[in-house]
């Protein structure tokens, strides 16, 4: 005791390209920008996989090798998995050679990284379904743990993933969740019978977002110091959840800042201490028993200061475009077609939502990093105009 | 410690002002004013000529709280260029004008004097039409001199005719001074590249919106609302630099598009008849209006009647009309070649060639409300946060800088 747990999102949305008011009814297209931009979803992903998946995928296969106790845990976004076999097929090769170790456990989630349960229950039953197809399918692997997209959490959420079969679930260990209580135990939900994996976010920030920041106190962050931290909570704790984006090694934090080197030499840190070891969460689940009920009755997600959905429905702008998606649920499931069914999917996706986030200046900043658009205006004016021509679409079809 | 003492050179203040310069100028000095610096306004005006409305203006002076100084015989020379004197008469309120080498000349001279006498610390010029003055007055008495650039030749030309007479006298003003203002980090680029000034020697200052007078004003073209129309407007000089005609080309697009919106061309300028005629040629003057100069509550009352105001303007240092209409509860479009594009995030913002995405900013944010509602209140509170602040402690610095 305690044992690390690494889990690491990997995530790429579909964006949706420049799209101005009069290409509606012309252009049906709406992820396929070519340009030197940002939008471009084949540049990206080929961008982020030569600078973070590629060396950081290289990197953890030895340390899986070289470290017998070392394991870590991934989700993957089926539109991530769908754009690597698309642009990057060697990066797939070397996820699924990571998890033909037999050390990595691969996570549940929704296909389209979407916010179906908030909106459509049966939508995001489909959209698990279809994740679990798609990890069978390229990685042979069946997930027992579900986490849902940027992390939200709710008692609601955790009956239906127990409902639906799965072991346990992942939430932010938030602050005004847990009150007194440590996010270093595993806990149950509220009216179900499934482990609740809670993500450190102290520590788990250290890495993510503080790793390069010259302002901090702790800057340079060594692996040494973040060891000596992981073993102070021995006797205090039984799981730390490290959580973060994957694109964190090499992308959030670029190779200059030392990341890579810090990754490598941190397990031989930590394993020194006799008590510590590595583990993926199912085996978290067999090892430790929840301790608590906590009782989750508001969302909660991993963004912003507030831990909530507002980065993603927090503007008028945001809700009325994710309440036009989902009512058209019906009508486009009616058409079956399945091209217009896959667009649609494709524009649940949570990062368009983000990026049109108009948040506070420090949270703002953060959502400027990760946006691909010059504003949320601009992004919610690509959007607007492309969902309506989605709309006249699907009218179209249905009409006929 | 005692007050720094500023003497200042302008060139007009509100309400006798025929653009942003004079706005500026009052709202930077008042607030200086409150942090403690004494001023001293200097500010040319020829007082036989001028309309009635100047005795009001002369007993607002009063108001200010700091002292205006105004010089009145020596500039004159209104009345000795001709063509300059049937241009004003034509345009009242345009004191911009292409033969004022002269007044600029004599407004010169009148500094040297001035500078004898009067006991200041700081010189502070606004713009070109300014900057010789200042120099005179720095040479006299060797106090600092601060050359504020609220517009460059490179701007007022539109990027095209560039009179070389005006850009050697503002590249003379900026290197004689002991500092640089700009009004923006776009302004900054200017100044440093075209005119060759060391970057180091530029401080950035944003202007700020003077929230101290609430704008009153009654919505107008109530029956074009009433009938449904929506209304995009335009406020500015027309001139090759405010992008009038950018505006129209990208209001042709909209009204393929969509029967009821109506542009509002508010301004005047050399640009007038080319404007209208441009307006036949696209064949929209039914849906394009063009009230001529309006002022007061009258213009507050129009940026109220608008839905959506637009600046296209070509260069802008600054652009003072889009916080105008925010305070007006307007939300706005701007030109990304303008400084005020750099203190607004909830603005739209087009480059200003590009009509097309012009047109379709318009259309898009017509047809969504919650757009329209997330911009206008964002909007309006982010223009609350635009204040003189800033740009007065920036000057108080350098004034400390210099005196030391």
């Amino acid at each position: 005791m305690p044992s690390t747990c690494f889990y690491f999102q990997v995530h790429q949305p579909f964006r949706v390209k420049k799209y101005q008011y009069f290409d509606i009814g012309e252009d049906h297209n709406y992820f396929n920008e070519k340009g030197e931009n940002n939008l471009n979803n084949e540049r990206i992903m080929k961008k982020v996989a030569r600078k973070s998946y590629l060396p950081t995928n290289k990197l953890l296969l030895k340390l899986l090798k070289k470290y017998p106790e070392f394991k870590i845990t991934f989700s993957f976004s089926g539109v991530a998995l769908e754009q690597m076999e698309l642009y990057s097929p060697e990066t797939l090769k070397s996820f699924q050679k990571l998890v033909d170790t037999g050390k990595v456990e691969v996570l549940a989630e929704t296909y389209y990284h979407s916010l179906a349960f908030l909106y459509s229950k049966e939508e995001f039953e489909k959209q698990v379904k279809l994740h679990e197809e798609k990890i069978k399918e390229l990685f042979d692997y069946e997930p027992k743990i579900f986490r849902c997209t940027e992390l939200f959490y709710s008692n609601e959420l955790a009956q239906k993933v127990d409902q639906m079969g799965y072991d346990g679930i992942l939430a932010e260990g938030a602050d005004k969740v847990l009150g007194w209580r440590s996010p270093n135990f595993l806990y149950r939900p509220l009216g179900s019978d499934i482990d609740l994996f809670l993500k450190n976010y102290k520590l788990s920030d250290d890495i993510a977002f503080r790793f390069s920041a010259k302002h901090w106190k702790e800057h340079p962050l060594t692996a040494p110091k973040f060891a000596q931290w992981v073993s102070a909570i021995n006797g205090a704790g039984e799981v730390i959840n490290l959580f973060m984006d994957y694109e964190t090694f090499g992308e959030h934090q670029w190779k200059s800042t030392g990341i890579f080197d810090f990754l490598e030499a941190l397990p031989a840190e930590i394993l020194k201490h006799p008590d510590n070891d590595f583990l993926t969460l199912s085996e978290a689940s067999d090892r430790y028993s929840s301790v608590a009920e906590l009782d989750v009755p508001y969302f909660t997600s991993w963004a912003d200061k507030e831990r909530d959905l507002s980065a993603w429905m927090g503007n008028p702008m945001q809700r009325d475009l994710l309440s036009k998606v989902y009512d058209l649920e019906e009508d486009v499931l009616k058409t079956d077609d399945e091209e217009l069914i896959e667009k649609w999917r494709r524009l649940q996706t949570s990062d368009h939502f983000y990026y049109i986030s108009t948040k506070g200046l420090e949270d703002g900043t953060v959502h400027n990093y990760f946006s691909p658009y010059e504003s949320p205006y601009e992004a919610f004016i690509s959007y607007a105009n492309a969902l309506n021509d989605f709309q006249l679409e699907v009218k179209k079809i249905t009409k006929k | 410690m005692n007050n720094i003492r500023v003497l200042m050179f302008g060139w007009e203040l509100p309400p006798e002002n025929s653009g942003g310069l004079g706005v500026a100028c009052l709202g930077l000095s008042r607030k200086l004013n409150e942090n403690g610096v004494d001023i001293k306004f200097v500010v040319p005006r020829k007082k036989e000529s001028m309309r009635r409305s100047c005795f009001k203006l002369l007993s607002a002076s009063v108001n200010y709280n700091f002292e205006e100084i105004e010089f009145e015989s020596p500039m004159t020379p209104y009345i000795t260029a001709e063509k300059y004197e049937s241009v004003l008469k034509r345009e009242e309120s345009d004191i911009y004008g292409e033969n004022l080498f002269e007044e600029v000349a004599r407004y010169r001279e009148c500094a040297k004097k001035l500078a004898k006498y009067e006991k200041f610390d700081v010189i502070h010029a606004h713009d070109w039409l300014s900057f010789g003055a200042g120099v005179e007055a720095k040479k006299i008495t060797e106090k600092p001199l601060v050359a504020h650039v609220h517009a460059t030749e490179f701007d007022r030309g539109g990027g095209v005719n560039i009179d070389e007479r005006v850009y050697k006298r503002e590249r003379e003003g900026m290197e004689a001074a002991d500092k640089v203002i700009a009004v923006s980090h776009y302004t900054k680029g200017i100044v440093v590249e075209k005119y060759g000034i060391p970057e180091d020697k530029v401080e950035v200052a944003h202007n700020g919106v003077d929230l101290s007078e609430k704008p009153v004003g009654k919505e107008l073209l109530e029956s074009l609302k009433k009938a449904g129309k929506k209304i995009v407007l335009f406020v500015g000089r027309i001139t090759l630099q405010k992008g009038p005609d950018y505006f129209l080309e990208a209001a042709r697009e909209v009204i393929n598009c969509s029967d009821d919106i109506i542009f509002v061309v508010a301004g005047s300028g050399d640009m007038d008849r080319q404007i209208m005629r441009q307006a036949a040629e696209l064949g929209i003057t039914d849906r394009v209006l063009f009230p001529g100069f309006i002022r007061g509550d009258e213009l507050h009352g129009l940026y109220k009647a608008a839905d959506l105001f637009v600046m296209p303007s070509v260069s802008e240092p600054f652009g003072l009309t889009p916080l105008e209409s925010l305070v007006n509860g307007t939300p706005v479009l701007v030109s990304k070649q303008s400084g005020v594009s750099e203190v607004l995030t909830h603005a739209l913002k087009v480059d200003f060639w590009d009509t097309r995405d012009m047109a379709n900013k318009i259309l898009t944010f017509l047809n969504h409300r919650p757009l329209v509602d997330c911009l206008t209140e964002k909007g309006r509170q982010e223009v609350d946060q635009i204040t003189w602040d800033p740009a007065a402690n920036k000057c108080l610095e350098i004034y400390k800088s210099l005196t030391n």
